[in-house]
């Protein structure tokens, strides 16, 4: 057993560097996921807690974009009426009737001249004989435009209708986008809500994960007097902490995702039927791809945020 | 190696641990330190590792003035030096091999490099073959030399120990010291605090001696034996 002299250890390249850089990284990822594993139960609750803040504005915000999207379904059955005035020539209704089939918000215009009009009241209403003895025709000739689709939003309905309203020999303009208005009001109440709720959350998931990393320090703390003792520099130490706190946020996200999933099974019967009673064959919609990555990502980062917090506040204290 | 220049060292309660201490430690020297309990040995020790900070003078360690040096390098001046502590301080949640890996694993050695040179550490040490233990497992001595295992696997240039035989009996002692000769026959500048005069007067290294956070005496052959 010969000891051997010290000597200066060879200066590595940049590109050795590098790999050196991306594997140790990638070891205190899996080290600090490894130390969680250690600790199933207690760590589990953490992210159990993380995953339910966060799965509540995940599923509000679900809610809000099925009922846009659901809104706009219904909506696009609504036609617009435009009731023309009684002195309006016959040439002037078609060249009325063309020039609102060019515009992008409309799909196609039926002309429903006053004659047509009166027999089908006659008809639906039942007052044949009532409106035959009349001498003149009560009635208007009638465009009934059915809006473009991407213009069956309640917004867009009332600003063709404003649109429709200028038009010259155009008397009345009937849209009944009311309940959509209504609905479309409460969606947005609900939309702030969700963002609302959203910011406080995210900021509870901060502090919780803060405050288990701020724990975990203690428990570590020799652990950290050792490190910083044989050279660790204050990154070396706080790695594996914010690797923690990246494992809380992301196991969380992953629970959310499936406490959604999970709410969107079970909701997905009782929303196919409550569809159906208004004609609309819609089902609900998921959070998609980009929904799915923009959750991971965003409690990833959170958890990461709370360690970063934790971690700059307690570990400088921390010192041999 | 090591150049004390009228260092002062008072701690925040008004405890002056070392006062106006000059002194020199050359390339590949090894001394010990003595003097009574609170006489500024361990103080001067936490100095070199900058675990404390003098209050006054000049403290140059490898030609570096590193009395003000910022927060940020100390880690980096850390690396240079290997320590030994009388309490070992070794993690009992990790095995024996991470143990001693720890100073090669913040220095971002390779996997391979790291297994090579742990197993030569604890070869050195006498330890072989039970890196997968935990320290737990083993003896007030035995832990002591996994300790110096971790301090002496980066190779570092210097070495301190303090206290390194505080509890152990005299026939440990005298072999945890002929450890710290051999590291000191290979270049190594060791430094070691210590109260056990018969064993270090056996020894025969330049022994300074401390009393009142003053120099009371250098004596001892300078030289070393016949290493
Ligand atoms: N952290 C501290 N805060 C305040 N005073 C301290 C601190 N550490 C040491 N001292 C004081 O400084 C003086 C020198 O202490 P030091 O630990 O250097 O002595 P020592 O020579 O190592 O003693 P021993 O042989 O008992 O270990 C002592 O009087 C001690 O009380
Ligand atoms: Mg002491």
């Amino acid at each position: 057993m010969a000891a051997t002299p010290p000597r200066a250890t060879r200066r590595p390249g940049p590109l050795q560097l590098l790999r050196g850089y991306v594997i140790r990284h990638v070891q205190t990822m899996t080290g600090a996921l490894g130390r969680l594993w250690q600790q199933p139960l207690a760590n589990l609750m953490t992210v159990a807690v993380i995953g339910i803040a966060l799965a509540l504005p995940t599923g509000l915000h679900l809610l809000v974009e099925n009922g846009r999207a659901m809104s706009g379904n219904w909506s696009s059955t609504v036609d617009v009426s435009v009731y023309l005035r009684k002195d309006t020539l016959p040439e002037r209704v078609v060249a009325i009737s063309e020039e609102l089939a060019d515009w992008p918000e409309v799909a196609s215009v039926r002309t429903v001249p006053a004659e047509q009009a009166l027999v089908e009241f006659a008809e639906l209403s039942g007052f044949g004989e009532a409106i035959e003895a009349l001498e003149n025709n009560p009635l208007p000739d009638t465009l009934v435009i059915t809006p473009g689709e991407g213009y069956t939003d309640a917004e867009s309905l009332v600003a063709l209708a404003d649109a429709l309203r200028l038009v010259d020999g155009a008397d009345i303009v009937q849209v009944d986008t009311d309940w959509v208005r209504r609905f479309n009001a409460i969606l947005d109440l609900i939309r702030r809500t969700v963002g609302l709720s959203a910011f406080l959350l995210a900021l509870g998931v901060v502090l919780i994960v803060g405050n288990t990393i701020r724990l975990d320090i203690e428990n570590r703390r020799s652990e950290i007097e050792v490190t910083k003792l044989v050279g660790g520099s204050d990154a070396f130490v706080r790695r594996p902490f914010l690797y923690s706190g990246f494992w809380y946020g992301f196991g969380g996200g992953l629970l959310a995702l499936a406490l959604t999933f999970i709410s969107l099974l079970m909701l997905r019967g009782p929303a196919a039927r409550l569809a159906g009673h208004y004609g609309s064959g819609y089902t609900l919609s998921g959070l998609g791809w980009s929904g799915t990555a923009t959750l991971l990502a965003v409690s990833a980062l959170l958890g990461w945020a709370g360690s970063w917090i934790a971690t700059t506040r307690h570990l400088r204290q921390i010192e041999p | 190696m090591i150049r004390f220049q009228n260092i002062y060292k008072r701690y925040p309660n008004g405890r002056e641990a070392l006062c106006d201490l000059s002194l020199h430690i050359t390339p590949g020297e090894m001394v010990f330190l003595t003097g009574h309990s609170g006489a500024g040995k361990s103080t001067l020790l936490k100095l070199i590792a900058l675990i404390e900070r003098p209050t006054r003078g000049q403290m140059i360690v490898r030609g570096q003035n590193v009395t003000r040096i910022g927060r940020r390098r100390v880690p980096h001046y850390r690396r240079q030096i290997g320590i030994v502590f009388q309490d070992h301080k070794l993690l009992f949640d990790r095995s024996i091999y991470d143990n001693i890996a720890l100073p090669l694993v913040i220095a971002g050695l390779p996997e391979r490099e790291i297994g090579k040179r742990v197993r030569a550490a604890l070869d050195q040490v006498g330890l072989l073959g039970r890196e997968k233990r935990s320290p737990i497992e083993l003896s007030s001595g035995e832990q002591q030399r996994i300790g110096i295992a971790r301090a002496v696997v980066s190779k570092p240039p210097i070495l301190i120990a303090d206290e390194p035989t505080g509890n152990l009996d005299p026939e440990l002692s005298l072999e945890i010291m002929n450890l710290f000769k051999r590291f000191n026959a290979v270049g190594v500048t060791v430094i070691i605090a210590s109260h056990d005069l018969g064993l270090i007067e056996r020894l025969g290294n330049r022994v300074i001696r401390l009393s009142g956070g003053r120099l009371a005496a250098a004596t001892g052959p300078d030289g070393r034996d016949a290493a």
